[in-house]
């Protein structure tokens, strides 16, 4: 009892065996090789349902975006009014909009600039709030204060208003061509985000920071990128992860709303939300308008809030 | 420097008698303890490695959301002086906010102190800057509290053990890490094997022995205990303390032995120093302290240590004293302690008692010193 080296023999009472390391697995491993938090995780996520399908229908959408003409053959752009709100059939899967367009072509078509629009808006939106976030928690004082105070003016600016302004300077600027609008909607969309991405990641940090083990990683004199690096982000990415994934339909949503207004996306460029807001007047006579891109913006919205989950997840040891 | 390398080499092969001759140098080691102790505080020869002189940490209460102003300072450690010689552990007890683990803070530079100095082989640790504070750092680690908080959840004991290595990558070459790594982990009675496991898969325990591995691994000079075992169970608690007994007569280490369990302090320390809000109000070594306080605060800290023996129960007195200990931000003029004294009178309000030699022969801070022996 009073040997120390009978602790290191003995098991934990507190711990199920589920908690050690399996007898394949550390075979597998072999004892000699050093792992580190993201190699484990990685090991973790391929074993894991939620991470494959998710990963799947990411990968799926990915292929439809890149190669839309792969999976039709029809313009998406061609309008033969004689087909109006016509409902699925044959010729057409998901039936024709308003102005005669097939629905089908339009959703393949639309996947490449919702997702250009959706992805960008999340990963820049997370980027900014997650790196401002980040400093703002941990050096504290003035640093925080000045950086508070910058997000609470994007925050108190409402979302519609803000974008009206932002793209409108673009509008003037003589931009033409569909992927300078998307880059000025996206700009727009994590301009006026981001505030939310740095208050969550500023108080992980925070909390994160007066852990005892940041205490000892200064006394053994680590810099400050290596605290932020090491011990602040792996410990803070959850919550901020968690956001992104969500932001993403949100995001989706947010362009729709601009295009609506006649800011955002304009013909020939496609995208789900132009569909949906297009669609919302017709719901009872022609629902097939509205259910088909929508489901695909669920469908999109719900793998990457499980990819999230699955990262989340498989960073946390405690959780694997 | 030589005298670091003479040490590792010569730890190799002291490490492999050790696990034989463990036992019984430990018994041996608990029997001549008495001798040895009170030997070495009269020992001219014996020169000190840490010298904390007037220390001071003040943390201002402010108050107000835009135009912060001062409103008072907490005087969490309040002119504290002592030295530490080589191989010998100091232990700092005292109640909770008492400022010990300020103490510990300021020491390792992780708070800036308000006023004093603290020398470290003659150079004072608080002038350092760059190269040099990095250095110290190699010299004086710190073993934390809390077992569970102090580790990163998201580390693997492999990663945790070995950053140090990798912020002083002049103390190993990358090819020798690892196995540095499983040495340390050896050192400190874990399975080397136990690498890639993360905290959470270790008892509080297994756990302090990876944070005392941490610490070790720059092969420190000094190593400051905050509390490292008062988070434990009573039979881990006894573990964890022959462990650093064993690795301070290995590695020569000094410790500053910080805990607010009086038992836990006299079965490690040389000397004892007693602190009383922020103030050391007795310091001495283990026999003189426990055998013959002379302070009020310390005679009344001792006669509440629960004894084991039923026979000698009942015939000891307890000393209960009154009241709370004051707040830090309005402290008593005079002799901090002398709310709570019953030996107060009109001086005690008015001077402060200095720390220095009364009566017994050991430093004490009492206008009315004398010595009580408390324990039976």
């Amino acid at each position: 009892m009073t040997d120390p080296t009978t602790a290191a023999a003995g098991t934990a009472p507190d711990l199920g065996a589920s908690a050690y390391v399996t007898a394949p697995e550390h075979q597998m491993s072999g004892p000699g090789k050093p792992r580190s938090l993201w190699s484990d995780a990685w090991r973790d996520l391929r074993r894991r349902p939620l991470f494959i399908i998710a990963g799947a229908v990411i990968v799926l959408l990915a292929i439809i975006a890149i190669f839309p003409s792969w999976f039709t053959s029809v313009d998406p752009n061609h309008k033969d009014l004689s087909h109006s709100r016509e409902t699925p059939s044959g010729a057409a899967w998901f039936g024709y909009d308003l102005q005669g367009r097939d629905v089908y072509a339009r959703v393949v078509y639309g996947a490449r600039w919702t997702l250009l629009v959706g992805l960008s808006a999340s990963v820049l939106t997370v980027l900014i709030g997650a790196f401002f976030g980040i400093i703002a928690g941990y050096f504290g004082r003035w640093i925080d204060g000045l950086i508070s105070r910058i997000g609470e003016i994007f925050f108190g600016l409402p979302f519609v208003l803000g974008a009206i302004v932002i793209l409108n300077l673009v509008r003037n600027a003589e931009i033409r061509g569909a992927l300078p609008i998307v880059f000025a909607v996206v700009a727009s969309i994590a301009v006026l985000s981001w505030p939310v991405a740095m208050r969550i990641m500023r108080s992980a940090a925070i909390t994160a920071k007066q852990q005892d083990y940041v205490k000892a990683a200064r006394a053994l004199g680590a810099s400050a990128p290596r605290i932020i690096f090491k011990h602040l982000l792996p410990n803070c990415l959850a919550p901020v992860l968690v956001y992104g994934t969500i932001a993403l339909g949100a995001f989706i949503g947010a362009e729709a709303t601009l295009s609506f207004l006649g800011i955002g996306l304009r013909d020939p460029a496609v995208s789900w939300g132009v569909m949906i807001s297009d669609a919302r007047n017709y719901v009872r006579v022609a629902p097939h308008m509205l259910l088909f891109p929508a489901g695909f913006l669920t469908a999109t919205v719900l793998a990457f809030v499980m990819l999230g989950d699955a990262v989340r997840e498989a960073l946390d040891p405690k959780l694997r | 420097m030589s005298e670091r390398s003479l040490r590792s080499e010569k730890s190799g092969t002291e490490r492999s008698l050790r696990s034989e001759k463990s036992g019984t140098e430990r018994s041996l080691r608990s029997e001549k303890s008495g001798t040895e102790r009170s030997l070495r505080s009269e020992n001219p020869g014996t020169e000190p490695i840490l010298e904390v002189r007037d220390l001071v940490k003040h943390f201002p209460v402010r108050v107000g959301v835009l135009f912060k102003h001062t409103v008072g300072q907490v005087r969490a450690v309040d002119g504290v002086s002592f030295d530490l010689n080589k191989g010998e552990t100091l232990g700092v007890v005292g109640e909770s906010g008492c400022g010990k683990s300020t103490l510990a803070q300021v020491l390792m530079r992780l708070e800036p102190p308000t006023s004093g100095t603290a020398r470290f082989n003659g150079r004072d640790i608080f002038a350092m800057r760059g190269a040099e504070l990095r250095k110290l750092r190699r010299s004086i680690q710190i073993v934390l509290q809390d077992p569970y908080t102090s580790l990163n959840p998201r580390m693997t004991v492999g990663d945790i053990v070995g950053e140090p290595f990798e912020i002083h990558p002049e103390v190993a070459p990358k090819g020798s890490r690892a196995g540095k790594v499983r040495e340390l982990l050896d050192v400190v009675g874990l399975n080397p094997e136990h690498l890639n496991r993360y905290p959470h898969q270790f008892s509080g325990g297994q756990r302090q022995r990876i944070g005392i591995a941490r610490a070790l691994a720059l092969r420190p000079d000094v190593i400051i205990c905050d509390e490292p075992v008062s988070a434990l169970d009573v039979s881990i608690q006894a573990q964890v303390m022959n462990l650093l007994g064993d690795l301070q007569s290995e590695f020569g280490l000094s410790y500053v032995f910080i805990a607010h369990d009086l038992s836990v302090v006299r079965h490690l320390s040389d000397r004892v120093a007693v602190m009383y809000l922020g103030k050391v109000v007795e310091i001495g070594t283990e026999e003189e302290i426990y055998n013959h306080p002379m302070h009020p605060y310390t005679q009344a800290l001792l006669s509440a240590v629960p004894v084991a023996d039923p026979t000698v129960r009942g015939q000891r007195q307890v000393i209960r004293l009154e009241g709370d200990v004051p707040s830090p931000v309005d402290p008593p003029s005079g002799c901090r302690f002398r709310t709570r004294c019953w030996k107060a009178q009109e001086i005690c309000a008015q001077e402060v008692p200095e720390l220095e030699p009364r009566g017994g022969g050991h430093p004490s801070a009492c206008h009315f010193a004398e010595e009580r022996s408390v324990v039976p």
